[in-house]
């Protein structure tokens, strides 16, 4: 079942040349669509209980010990499904392609399943190759079908995620030789962490480079707005909605469990650097003239609460139904900001096809002429900016709670602070609002015209989930409580 | 409950059920004045979402519930004030209200923090029972909060701004509900701030001195629906100190008669400004006098804004002070002697004699004018008659002495206001003591100015290390390439070119001529012969 999901994307992209020019789009549509119905009988299988469920343990590479050890627990679901979920939207979005349609949807679907793979891997190796193929699927996504800078971008995004997945290597590398017998089993490293002492912290250090630059996390963000901003819409909804929590998944996967030692010792350094990404992605996010890389700054906004949340739950002193709600919190936000960013990222890519710009100050009561379209980016917008009844709301709260509820002092302080960081995002999307959609006409607001029924097709269950999740929060939370039981114990080890 | 493990949820008791009934008898009657207006569906989806969030909000018993509902009808009061949003200056109120009360949201946020570290627990029930530092931030968090959603001071410039938006969202959030909402929470969470021993003190001053110093701004103004904004922070203050001082049958029978009062006094305003097209005070003389029964609606409700006794505000405001001393009584009574003054100057100003015929007003929003009317005279009798403590279920206390005094004083302000005719207009009274710019210039421009700088830094100083880097890269390789390569291909060829000329060398004896052989090989036998002599 679970390898079905993972390579039917693959399986239809290699039957795709075959298929007759018309019906590419909807057999891409088909293939995405049916692998979400999948997912979500999956998750109906596995329930809300702990554990890990659709295992599957194959021989792979037996002189390092390394297999095709793939499964789905509480945590890995819920990214499953947001990533069948983005992908099919993305499908969907890009209906009307004409441009090279056959290859885009080949490379879609390849790079389906690969992030399916990356979040069902519970092997290190298999995740490392799962982690690279997607730095190079996506460059070739920015690359051939992006506008502006793109080459430049693409080889930036490229080189500067590679040089990470490298660091990545080398943190495994450390837990392989780490483990008696040497591993990359993680189910097995997780039963027994490798590493003690200065060793250990060296190894966090590799990975949390690693995945921090995937994440990304301040002062390692600077690729994430040039690859944003040049890269097609439905590129940049995948690579802000999927692939930058192919970076938190790890830390909450990876680094916590494996190194519960190392991570309680530097829980400090992760409350700081998450506080940091908080604070500065809000603030130079609001300075942003370009819509696109002020969405993408916002991204570094809403990583960084999730790494606050998880460097709080490294305090093993405090209370831990108050680490086990940041925990909850800091998964929920990874699906959360996948839906919204998603969304948003969409909506940045129909004023781009309308107006074939992102400035801010070139639009205005835009409004007028595409009143569901407006009120479309209002309600991203305000999703994002966290607004009760929507996902961000649910997902925050339980981070700012978990994490100053904690109780130590370093977890008050730098939760309390973080805080802020919702009132300057608030800031930031109302200024949107203001300029581009709300107010007198602008210069380009004539050819902004009225969302088309793909894009509308693709945006509204992206929203729908949001508020689904803002309402009705327990259907996510059930299935995300036992695997943060579990990690909180895990780390106070 | 919305969380696993964090128990709460809705539940209604004395006080809830009277907001919820207040609540719904002010949409009713809003709405059904709006329907006489022309308004879009935009209009009631955003005036029911905001019902939905103001129930939620006074049901709620926990905190996640409780910050749901109060940052909803935040959300619909931006998206309602902004409701003509073509026009950049209401769209920018609208941003004013929403960035205000959010900020001070966060310390609702910042408080279930608190919560969860000292009580172990969202539910409002268990925030008394905190520890001992976790008690006090939540009391600030929660006291913040409270203070920006119900525009007291120092955040009351808001509903100024909040002003923009159309008089029935006026009369229905940023009068008789949603800003009530701070007042509600405070009184609802009395036993916390009286376990932390400031917060009870801190909030009955805030509220008096709201009540005193945006008496003054409220007479200050010139334009009605600033008068009765202003107005609006001053009475709340009163509920306010009502909550500071535990009196909260006095605190609730306030909330509910100025409810009705204000929204009143707001559809009026609204029918004014829809016949005659302005809102100016100047320019509304003798407006009453065109149409004798929202004439008489809005003399009724000025009259019980103004404290005049047997009616509503008068009754329902002696029951807070009754419970006030010393200085905050002091404080108090100053604040009822300027809602006297206030409110006769917009009496006065509507039902001064003025040239203009008589003009129509449709029954339905008429009808809603009355019933408000008729609540904003007879809502004092709940309070004379103590019926308050038994609903809410606690003691109630009435002082005839304040009372007597308080309603002579506003009858006596009446009479004055009506004697001189003018009133003093100070500059900071008239501007809302300035404080839109002292927050403009103290907060959102130097963190703008942040903003700014701290993106030119992430572009020249972040990236720009990582280009550095990039540079130091290519500048490596090309110092390998030019130097470095040089030097090891140099090698190379070195070894090339000696092959070559010793291959040139090897080559010169290959001449082809036999005599040179002979003579070669005979060189070779004679080294030979000489090699083996030696060795041997």
């Amino acid at each position: 079942m679970l390898a079905l999901v993972i390579f039917l994307p693959l399986a239809v992209a290699c039957a795709l040349p075959a298929v007759p020019g018309r019906a590419v789009a909807w057999t891409w549509i088909g293939a995405a669509v049916l692998d979400l119905a999948l997912v979500a009988a999956m998750w109906v299988g596995h329930g809300t209980g702990g554990g890990v469920s659709f295992e599957t343990n194959v021989r792979w590479i037996p002189s390092v010990r390394a297999g095709y050890h793939v499964g789905v627990d509480g945590l890995s679901l819920p990214l499953l499904a947001l990533t069948a979920v983005l992908f099919a939207a993305c499908a969907v979005y890009s209906l009307r392609r004409t441009h090279r349609v056959r290859a885009f949807a080949i490379l879609f679907l390849f790079l389906e399943t690969v992030c399916l793979g990356l979040f069902a891997a519970l092997d290190l190796l298999l995740f490392f190759v799962f982690f690279d193929l997607s730095i190079v699927g996506m460059y070739f996504v920015i690359l051939l079908w992006g506008h502006g800078d793109r080459s430049r971008s693409a080889l930036k995004f490229f080189l500067y995620t590679f040089l990470g997945s490298l660091v990545l290597l080398l943190g495994f590398i450390g837990l392989y030789l780490g483990a008696d017998p040497n591993t990359f089993d993680m189910v097995e490293l997780t039963r027994t962490p490798p590493l003690h002492g200065g060793l250990g912290g060296l190894t966090l250090l590799a990975i949390g480079i690693g995945l921090g630059i995937k994440t990304p996390v301040v002062p390692f963000h600077t690729w994430l707005p040039p690859a944003h901003t040049d890269a097609p819409a439905a590129g940049s909804a995948i690579l802000a909605g999927v692939m930058l929590k192919m970076g938190t998944y790890g830390f909450v996967r990876i680094a916590m469990p494996m190194l519960p030692d190392a991570w309680r010792r530097y829980a400090l350094v992760m409350l700081i650097v998450g506080l940091v990404s908080v604070l500065y992605g809000a603030l130079v996010a609001l300075a942003q003239d370009n819509v696109k890389r002020l969405v993408a700054y916002t991204s570094v906004n809403h990583m960084g609460y999730i790494l606050l949340a998880l460097g709080a739950a490294g305090y093993a002193s405090g209370d831990a139904g108050a680490r086990r709600l940041a925990v909850t919190g800091a998964v929920t936000q990874m699906v959360s900001h996948g839906l919204v960013t998603g969304a948003l990222f969409l909506l940045c890519g129909v004023l781009d096809d309308r107006a074939g710009t992102y400035d801010l100050g070139r639009f205005g009561g835009i409004a007028h002429n595409a009143p569901v379209l407006a009120w479309l980016i209002g309600i991203a917008a305000f999703a994002s900016l966290g607004l009760p009844g929507l996902s961000g709301f649910i997902a925050e709260f339980q981070i700012f709670a978990g994490t100053i509820g904690t109780g130590t002092a370093a977890t008050a302080v730098t939760g309390a602070l973080a805080v802020l960081g919702i009132l300057i995002t608030a800031a930031l999307f109302l200024r949107v609002l203001h300029r581009a959609v709300l107010g007198p006409p602008g210069e380009l607001t004539a050819r902004v015209s009225e969302v088309r029924r793909p894009e509308l097709a693709a945006l509204v269950p992206l929203l729908a989930l949001s508020l689904l999740i803002g309402v009705v929060p327990r259907v996510l939370l059930d299935t995300i409580e036992p695997l943060s039981a579990a990690v909180v114990a895990l780390v106070g080890r | 409950m919305m969380l696993p493990g964090w128990p709460g949820g809705l539940a209604v008791d004395g006080l809830s059920a009277v907001l919820l009934a207040t609540l719904a008898v002010v949409l009713v009657a809003v709405l059904v004045h709006a329907a006489g207006e022309k308004f879009g569906a935009r209009f009631y989806v955003l005036m029911l979402v905001f019902a939905a969030a103001m129930a939620v909000t006074v049901t709620a018993a926990d905190l996640v519930l409780l910050l749901m509902g109060w940052e909803v009808m935040g959300a619909m009061s931006y998206a309602l004030i902004g409701y003509l949003w073509p026009d950049a200056e209401r769209v920018r109120s609208a941003d004013v209200a929403f960035l205000t009360t959010r900020a001070a949201d966060l310390g609702l946020y910042m408080a279930a923090g608190f919560a969860v570290a000292g009580a172990h627990s969202l539910r409002l029930d268990d925030l008394a029972a905190a520890e001992a530092p976790w008690r006090d931030l939540v009391a600030a968090g929660v006291v913040v909060s409270a203070l920006g959603k119900s525009a007291q001071l120092p955040f009351s410039f808001w509903l100024s701004r909040a002003m923009a938006g159309p008089s029935p969202v006026s009369a229905l959030l940023h009068s008789a509900t949603m800003v009530a909402a701070g007042a509600y929470l405070l009184l609802r969470l009395h036993p916390l701030l009286a376990a932390t021993g400031w917060a009870d003190t801190l909030v009955s001053w805030v509220g008096a001195l709201t009540a005193l110093v945006l008496g003054a701004v409220a007479l200050a103004q010139r334009d009605l629906k600033q008068l009765l904004a202003a107005s609006t922070c001053a009475q709340i203050g009163f509920m306010v100190l009502a909550a500071g001082l535990g009196s909260v049958a006095g605190g609730t029978a306030h909330l509910v008669a100025h409810a009705a009062v204000k929204s009143l006094l707001f559809l009026c305003a609204g029918v004014w400004l829809s016949v005659l097209g302005t809102q100016r005070l100047g320019e509304l003389r003798g407006a009453a006098r065109r149409h004798r029964p929202v004439g008489a609606a809005f003399g009724a409700g000025a009259l019980a804004l103004a404290g005049v006794p047997p009616l509503s505000l008068w009754a329902t405001k002696d029951e807070v002070l009754a419970d006030a001393g010393g200085g905050l009584l002091a404080v108090g009574l100053a604040a009822s002697v300027l809602s006297a003054a206030y409110a006769a100057k917009a009496l006065l100003a509507v039902f001064r004699p003025a040239e203009g015929g008589a003009f129509r007003v449709p029954l339905l929003e008429s009808v809603p004018l009355a019933v408000l009317a008729l609540g904003a005279v007879v809502l004092g009798i709940p309070a004379l008659a103590g019926a308050w403590g038994r609903v809410l279920g606690v003691p109630e206390k009435s002082d005839v002495r304040v009372a007597a005094l308080s309603g002579v004083l506003a009858v006596v302000t009446v009479a004055a206001v009506a004697g001189v005719r003018r009133v003093p207009e100070p500059a900071w009274a008239v501007n809302w003591l300035w404080s839109e710019r002292v927050a403009l210039a103290v907060a959102v421009r130097p963190v703008f100015a942040l903003a700014r700088a701290l993106a030119r830094f992430d572009d020249q100083v972040v990236d720009g290390a990582v280009r550095g880097i990039v540079r130091g890269g290519r500048w490596a390789a090309g110092l390998t390439g030019r130097r470095v390569e040089l030097r090891v291909d140099g090698l190379v060829d070195a070894v090339g070119r000696s092959a070559r000329w010793l291959a040139a060398l090897a080559r010169r004896p290959q001449t082809g001529q036999v005599h040179m052989y002979y003579a070669q090989a005979a060189v070779v036998l004679a080294v030979l012969v000489l090699v083996a002599l030696l060795a041997g």
